[in-house]
């Protein structure tokens, strides 16, 4: 697993949903409502990709495939595109910058309060993502600051249940694996 | 404006283009549930809008209709060949003189159907233009005679989840999907028993074979696919009211002011359009029918 390919190789399978996505809008295949199929697939590779990369971690100790550990930066760092395109699907496709009325949403509107909470909380990881970073900050900062990955994936979690009316089966099981994979997370800082 | 398909084509093109979709449906390249019959003698109605319809695809492809399953392609993938539309009876009963049981053919022989060209406000905070093809609820309830005691008018969908997939699937809803009206909101003259869209039969998707349609309220409140009406004297259980009572309200009239928990309410997203447009009070119909609502606080109900 270690040849030049296999890097690249990833970051191709980590966009291979926007291809998708940009297939199916190029064919038409999106629907009556484009826009809003458009949104959802996005947020919901967004959480997929999130709940990736709280999992390496705890993958990484179970098994013991040490060499995933380099993967986790990426895993998150593309979590955050997905979620900056599915908010710039919901500002611009959607709401067409009407600000009035996404500040109003944000406020009157649980669901998009939790979404847009989870998103501020990633910003400053993403930002804080490189090396040059990390060594400016110190690693115990740094990590500090990283902690906050526990708090946005169960919120984003949490906005997809609170968006949906009915049939939360799914939502739900997003949340379930966060929480085991936060469980996991605790168990171990525990036995240290 | 509307062109239906025998204006366009030669009628004898058109007659053999749809033999030979029958012809493809008996060898079973089709499923016969995606043939939709064309409706003749269509009266035009004045309280038709003059704004352009949304397409046959999209009206047919992109709804709720939670008993095929919880996705807006779901009702378009799961409904044909499985809803069977025959025979198809309604059942009339409750508070009226002449309790009856209704065959859909014969109701479609004996009705006078117009086209209505309606706006419909889904409460998710889209919507469409739909020419819908049927008749006024007035004209179909007022044969069964209702008394002084009918004061709603309940409203039941077929429940076989042999035929409905769905059902199952949200087993924590009270089934059969049922709504209400209050007596004159089922007599409003807007208020419509339809039974096609664009000219011809409703396609099982859409709650065929004959569904409410009552443009000033949410969607959900045209409940699809009806088997029962029943006049009666309380108000009268409905499905998303019983789901969430907070969220869906037992008028459910379309309202921009009054926000739903998880949508804003005053815009809307026009299927086929790009961003929002302003959501209109009663989806554009106040002037039919505020006055049915005058003195009540709309806030409270909702």
């Amino acid at each position: 697993m270690t040849g030049k390919w296999v890097r690249p190789l990833a970051h191709l399978a980590c966009a291979i949903p926007l291809f998708w996505l940009a297939g199916e809008a190029a064919l038409d295949l999106l629907g009556a409502n484009p826009v809003e199929k458009g949104i959802r697939f996005l947020g919901d590779w967004a959480l997929k990709f999130l709940i990736l990369a709280l999992a390496v971690t705890p993958v990484r100790r179970w098994t013991g495939w040490n060499i995933l550990a380099g993967y986790r930066r990426m895993l998150g760092l593309w979590a955050f595109a997905y979620v900056v395109l599915h908010l710039f699907g919901y500002v611009v496709l959607d709401q067409y910058f009407d600000w009035q009325n996404i500040g109003h949403e944000i406020v009157k509107h649980k669901f998009i309060t939790a979404g847009m909470a989870a998103l501020t909380l990633l910003i400053p990881l993403a930002v804080t993502s490189t090396n040059g970073m990390i060594k400016r900050m110190g690693g115990r900062n740094w990590r500090r600051l990283h902690y906050a990955i526990y708090a946005a994936v169960p919120l984003a979690a949490v906005h997809y249940i609170w968006m949906v009316k009915a049939g939360i089966i799914q939502p739900l099981t997003y949340l379930a694996i966060t929480l085991l994979l936060l469980l996991s997370r605790a168990v171990y800082a525990r036995r240290q | 404006m509307l062109i239906r398909p025998s204006e366009i084509t030669d009628k004898s093109v058109y007659l053999s283009r749809r033999q030979l979709i029958a012809g493809a449906a008996a060898a079973g390249l089709l499923p016969s549930a995606l043939l939709a019959d064309p409706l003749s003698n269509l009266g035009k109605s004045p309280f038709s809008t003059d704004e352009k319809p949304n397409s046959l695809k999209d009206i047919t492809s992109y709804n709720n209709f939670y008993e095929f399953g919880l996705e807006k392609e779901d009702p378009s993938k799961y409904a044909p060949g499985r809803l069977k539309t025959r025979p198809w009876t309604i059942n009339v009963d409750g508070e009226c003189n002449k309790p009856g049981r209704v065959d859909i053919d014969g109701f479609l022989k004996e009705s006078r159907l117009e086209e209505r060209i309606y706006r419909h406000r889904c409460v998710e905070a889209w919507s469409m233009v739909i020419p819908w093809v049927g008749v006024p609820l007035s004209d179909f309830l007022k044969k069964f005679e209702p008394n002084s005691r009918a004061k709603y008018v309940s409203f039941t969908t077929l429940n076989d989840t042999s035929q409905m997939p769905g059902i199952r699937m949200l087993s924590s809803f009270s089934w059969p999907y049922r709504e209400g009206l209050r007596i004159d909101e089922a007599m409003h003259p807007l208020t419509l028993l339809a039974v096609g869209i664009y000219g011809e039969t409703l396609l099982p998707q859409n709650g065929a074979p004959i569904r409410l349609v009552v443009p000033w309220k949410y969607g959900f409140k045209s409940i699809k696919s009806i088997v029962a009406i029943s006049f009666t004297e309380t108000q009268p259980k409905t499905l998303w009211n019983q789901a969430a009572s907070n969220e869906y309200g037992f008028y459910s009239n379309v309202n921009p002011s009054v926000d739903h928990p998880r949508w804003s309410q005053a815009k809307e997203h026009r299927i086929g359009e790009f961003g929002r447009r302003p959501t209109l009070m009663f989806n554009g119909y106040a002037d039919q029918v505020a006055s049915l609502y005058s003195g009540m606080d709309l806030v409270k109900y909702f």
